[in-house]
């Protein structure tokens, strides 16, 4: 076998405690007051809505350093659509559904983009599509999204905003499949007190190509929780971007992702702790397998010095199945107060441990079950939480396939 | 009736620098009903013993055979090993996130039977078993020994003793870490097992308290990784006085 990298970790980490005051840090104007507050961050750029404000990357770029820029080039270069992608979408009573101009969705809470392919799907997508769940109200059954694509040479852009009322509790799932090279632009509001379940699988054939942001604001009190599954695709490189509106607001991201040969899974989530008292916890599994296989993972949470009493955790696993592939996971904390709750972040790459497959094989259990359990256990903690049991059953399903490829 | 015979056994372990030689020559045999102790220092082989009878792969065995039952083990992976009858109580038991006690087990049970156990009886086997180490039903549902304090694997790995009945058992060091309420319900399982009479039983220990509550047939001493000297329960009690410091002497005078 030839010399093939692989089990390459890095793990980067910039922690700013007790950073000097800056003098605009103290400033209380009224404009000051009134304007959103622009992420303080080191490792983000500014967030714009214009793409003049997001030149195209040449790959050196904090944000771009993982990604092969070639192959999504022309959803970068901001290239006219060429088509739409299908759409079946299964709404609850009580759900409306609108199109709405970008500046109507600004209006609404739309997070500005934050990176050149997020911005060009928000300039180049037709209309925002916008679903409002309606306030105080429980929706038991889930708005499900099925977005199909034809061809992988097929370029679309699509805009979505998603309002939940006060107090409502909703769950939502998009789901993507077949082919297609697609930029999305997304953005969850939840309002105050709401409950949601965002669920976004990714489950596109082997030659599609996704880029995309996801935005989520976090009202008072609210709970979020979001799960990210990306299954397919040659390219997928999602960012998810998190705010609150209120202290209180409490955001859970999970994550599980396969990289087979060839594929390129880059998974970027910043979570910026702009209210006090809130909480957050990512954690994304992944398994990766396969000549070429390449799983990005970026987690920054910025804790500003506003943010008094926050709780946060980040966490990244991969599991590298096979030689020759590449985990890169990056996990970032950047604080600027110290009066918290808790902090903190892990990551961690490796292959199946050789003392967990002793362990089960020495009560008897074969090595191919053995593994079986390893790897279900790895992703067991994750699945379990997503509280959508036909998720849970597809997530399942897919592990298995996963292990069919590497165990035969 | 069954028999585990160790003969002249040689092992070396992985180490950075190359292969290390740990074992030199070990023989031993056991027969079912019997209860043989192996003691002595640290750094002496216990554990090489113990894993490479198991079959972790970091131990090679460049010479020597293991019979259980005429079956030769040397040769075989962990899991054949375990399925010709042979377990090891570990001494570090792994965490394996994700994978409850329950679903190990029956998985485990499966593997060795070669069917699934029969569902109503197995879930009371399983909250019987755990429930005479002093664990309630709940821990069946946690992940396997994630989490778990050092009396709680323990007690663990006893329960697999209890619900897997291999022929031949091989402690090890069983009772390091634990108190002396954990020692005497760990005891009290070992007891259970062996009183059936159609097991045996190799305990691998440094101290003597452990064979209070579990009396040995023959205590072996082991120094340099080999059986420097062996005799009854009387032996165990002499050491008790003693030391290994003799032995490691006796060692050194005469070479393997």
């Amino acid at each position: 076998m030839n010399a093939i990298e692989n089990n390459l970790q890095e793990a980067v980490e910039t922690v700013e405690s007790h950073r000097s005051l800056r003098s605009d840090a103290q400033s209380t104007g009224d404009s000051e007051q009134a304007r959103s507050p622009q992420p303080q961050s080191h490792l983000h750029p500014t967030p714009s809505f214009n793409l003049a404000d997001h030149p195209v990357p040449n790959g050196h770029e904090e944000i771009w350093r993982f990604t092969p820029l070639r192959r999504l080039q022309d959803l970068l270069d901001g290239e006219d659509a060429e088509g739409e992608l299908d759409y079946k979408i299964d709404a609850p009573v009580g759900v409306s559904v609108s199109e709405l101009s970008l500046a109507e969705a600004r209006l609404l809470g739309a997070l500005a983009p934050e990176d050149r392919t997020s911005a060009v799907a928000a300039n180049k997508a037709e209309h925002v599509m916008r679903f409002d769940f309606a306030a105080n109200t429980r929706f038991e059954q889930p708005l499900i999204i099925d977005i199909t694509g034809e061809s992988a040479a097929t370029r679309a852009y699509d805009s979505y905003l998603f309002t939940v009322g006060a107090n409502a509790e909703a769950a939502i799932m998009l789901r993507m499949n077949g082919s297609a090279r697609y930029s999305d632009f997304i953005t969850l509001v939840a309002g105050d007190g709401a409950k949601v379940n965002f669920v976004i699988i990714s489950d596109w054939a082997e030659d599609a190509v996704q880029a995309g942001q996801f935005g989520i604001s976090v009202g008072r009190d609210a709970h979020v929780k979001t799960v990210v599954a990306t299954l397919g695709g040659s390219l997928v490189r999602l960012s998810s971007v998190a705010e609150y509106k209120g202290p209180g607001g409490q955001l859970e991201q999970y994550g599980v992702y396969f990289a087979d040969a060839g594929q390129h899974v880059e998974h970027r989530l910043f979570v910026d702790h702009n209210q006090p008292s809130t909480y957050s916890r990512v954690d994304y599994r992944g398994a990766l397998q396969g000549d070429g296989a390449h799983a990005v993972w970026v987690g920054d949470v910025l804790i500003r010095k506003v943010a008094e009493g926050i709780d946060t955790y980040e966490s990244n696993k991969n599991l590298l199945l096979t030689d020759g592939c590449r985990a890169d996971s990056v996990p970032n904390l950047e604080i600027e107060t110290g009066e918290i709750q808790g902090a903190g972040h892990s990551s961690s790459t490796g292959r199946f441990d050789d003392e967990q497959l002793f362990y089960l094989r020495s009560r008897g259990i074969p090595e191919k079950e053995a593994r079986k359990l390893v790897v279900h256990g790895f992703f067991a903690d994750i699945i379990h939480r997503i509280g959508i049991p036909q998720v849970e059953e597809r997530l399942l399903a897919e592990i298995e396939k996963e292990l069919a490829l590497v165990l035969g | 009736m069954s028999e585990l015979i160790i003969s002249d056994l040689h092992v070396d372990v992985e180490t950075e620098t190359g292969p290390k030689n740990i074992l030199k020559g070990v023989n031993l045999t056991i027969k079912s009903g019997e209860v043989h102790a192996i003691m002595g220092p640290n750094g002496s082989g216990k554990s090489t013993l113990a894993y490479s009878l198991a079959g972790h792969p970091k131990y090679t065995i460049t010479s020597g055979s293991v019979l259980l039952d005429g079956v030769e083990l040397v040769g075989l992976t962990a899991d054949e090993r375990a399925q010709a009858g042979l377990f090891l109580a570990m001494q570090y038991p792994v965490e394996v996130p994700g994978v409850s006690v329950a679903n190990f087990l029956r998985t485990a049970k499966t593997a060795l039977d070669g069917e699934a156990p029969k569902v109503r009886t197995w879930v009371k086997d399983v909250a019987d078993a755990l429930g005479r180490l002093g664990l309630d039903s709940e821990f069946a549902s946690r992940s396997l020994n994630e989490g778990f304090s050092g009396g709680e694997k323990k007690r663990n790995e006893i329960v697999q003793l209890e619900l897997l009945k291999p022929k031949f058992a091989v402690l090890d060091e069983t009772d390091s870490g634990l108190d002396i309420d954990a020692l005497r319900i760990v005891s009290d399982g070992v007891n259970r097992y062996m009183s059936t009479g159609d097991h045996g039983l190799l305990l691998i220990t440094h101290y003597t308290r452990i064979l209070n509550y579990i009396h040995p047939d023959f205590v072996h001493v082991f120094v340099d990784g080999r059986v420097i000297t062996e005799g009854g329960a009387e032996l165990a009690e002499h050491l008790e006085e003693t030391g290994y410091d003799q032995f490691v002497k006796m060692a050194e005078s005469v070479p393997a």
